[in-house]
């Protein structure tokens, strides 16, 4: 093979500035979007568990939907469909004159398809909690969301918190598919200096240290976490 | 207090009530026993509306618990349960476990409330572990606890659901001795449980049940000088040989 390898390329500017921009598109879009998985998958895990049975139902074809669906097609649907089903006005709205749409789109694409698998995360922490004490929340008189609020949530979130820090790490890398509607992310970034230096090999090899480093770190931050809000009493799963 | 009538419950084909009609007046001990699978902890459930049944009506205190406008959950702060299984909230501390409902559903101050938890404790002899979880605790210690937990809601009766069953046989006599003062100093109960002792000692009347039925409701000296049916006669057999 005939190459000339140049790491120093990567600390050459502009490309290292590109790098860290990059890295900066990834972390604010993959913070953004969790912010939204996070918030509604929590709220449809409830739905989906609590005693409605029209709440469980929306829940249910919720995730069912967004779920089955290929985040990539979801991404197309909501860049390049979806405004076309809007009236006129709205649909140039969201085209054009929204605060950077191809971001936005992919935060709420993104987050809106993640919040499918919190929902079931969140749901399955909630079962196993468990219907005794479901139960004896029932008995001491507290209502459905007393005791969800007091007794089934506390205990969930804490069961669940390994399956939530992938879906975390899940959408720090599923990031990287905004590329394809033109965000430039890290991934994005990389390509770009490939195109520009042809030094393929380093360039992506500084993409790939920087997500590892990046989702070893949050690894690292959600084991602390894990151990802080422990039960004392409670044998550590971990 | 407690009047069940006519009630019955399916699940699917399977019916797990049939026809049980007793009732618990003001004060008195209702020991209920029967073999694994009779029904006695569905029936108790549905006392306090956990489980619902199929016909039939069950009314606590004059209040319908299968009505379709009662307010099941103030109807179940008046009401104390006991789990086979403790069900002590795993990440709140011992006091916080027996303050939780008087704060969310009675609206006591937090004052009042720990002042009214840490008598409980006290009662209950576990005051020196009310900092500790319930992870922390024995099992008698924390069937114990559960107890406390449905006293401070300040209930008109208790319902006790196997609560000895998950014991260490050493433990079962702390959990019983507390179950024993509250009888004597007259509370309203209803225990499901194969301690005969228990239920001589303290019992008004037992409840026999077998296969969905109430087979005898009698009262305690009654049941245990001789039993009316066979089938309560061949439990009382092999549950009294040891």
């Amino acid at each position: 093979m005939n190459y000339n390898w140049d790491w120093g390329i990567l600390f050459r500017e502009p490309y290292f500035d590109w790098l860290v921009e990059g890295l900066m598109w990834t972390v604010s879009l993959s913070l953004c979007a969790w912010v939204i998985a996070f918030a509604l998958g929590s709220v449809l895990g409830i739905m989906r568990s609590c005693s409605s049975r029209p709440l469980q139902l929306i829940a249910t074809v919720y995730v069912e939907l967004f779920r089955n669906v290929p985040l990539l097609v979801q991404l197309f649907l909501w860049y390049f469909v979806f405004p076309e089903l809007l009236p006129d006005d709205a649909g140039r709205w969201v085209k054009r004159e929204m605060p950077m749409p191809a971001l936005t789109t992919a935060i709420i694409a993104i987050g809106l398809y993640t919040a499918s698998r919190v929902c079931e995360q969140v749901r399955s922490g909630i079962a196993a909690v468990g219907i005794g004490q479901r139960n004896a929340g029932k008995a001491i008189g507290m209502n459905e969301w007393q005791v969800y609020r007091y007794i089934l949530l506390p205990n969930a979130f804490r069961i669940i918190i390994p399956p939530l820090t992938s879906e975390f790490l899940t959408i720090f890398k599923n990031s990287s598919l905004a590329l394809t509607i033109g965000v430039v992310e890290l991934t994005a970034m990389t390509r770009q200096i490939e195109e520009y230096t042809f030094q393929g090999f380093e360039a992506f090899t500084a993409a790939t240290v920087i997500y590892s480093v990046v989702t070893f770190t949050v690894m690292l931050l959600m084991r602390v976490v894990e151990r802080r809000i422990r039960i004392p009493g409670m044998i550590a799963t971990s | 207090m407690i009047e069940i009538n006519h009630a019955s419950k399916w699940y699917g084909d399977f019916q797990v009530l049939d026809d049980c009609t007793t009732h618990v007046a003001k004060g008195e001990v209702v020991v209920v026993c029967g073999p694994s699978g009779s029904g006695k902890s569905t029936l108790i459930k549905c006392v306090n509306g956990l489980e619902a049944i199929g016909s039939g009506d069950i009314n606590v205190d004059g209040l319908k618990v299968n009505g379709r406008k009662t307010n099941l959950n103030k109807l179940r702060s008046r009401i104390g349960m006991v789990f086979q299984s403790f069900e002590l909230f795993p990440h709140m501390s011992v006091l916080d476990n027996v303050m939780l409902g008087q704060l969310k559903v009675l609206k006591r101050s937090s004052d009042e409330a720990q002042q009214r938890a840490t008598l409980l404790l006290d009662q209950v002899g576990l005051s020196e572990h009310a900092g500790k979880y319930p992870a922390q605790l024995s099992g008698g210690q924390q069937q114990r606890v559960a107890i406390a937990r449905g006293l401070a809601m300040d209930p008109i009766a208790m319902l006790f659901d196997e609560p000895t069953s998950a014991l260490d046989p050493e433990m079962i006599n702390d959990v019983l001795d507390v179950m024993v003062d509250l009888a004597q100093d007259g509370m309203t109960m209803m225990v499901v449980t194969h301690e005969m002792g228990f239920a001589q000692k303290v019992a008004d009347r037992i409840v026999f049940m077998d296969e969905g039925k109430i087979v005898e409701d009698s009262p305690k000296d009654e049941f245990f000088k001789a039993q009316g049916s066979e089938r309560a006669k061949e439990f009382l057999s092999k549950i009294l040989t040891h």
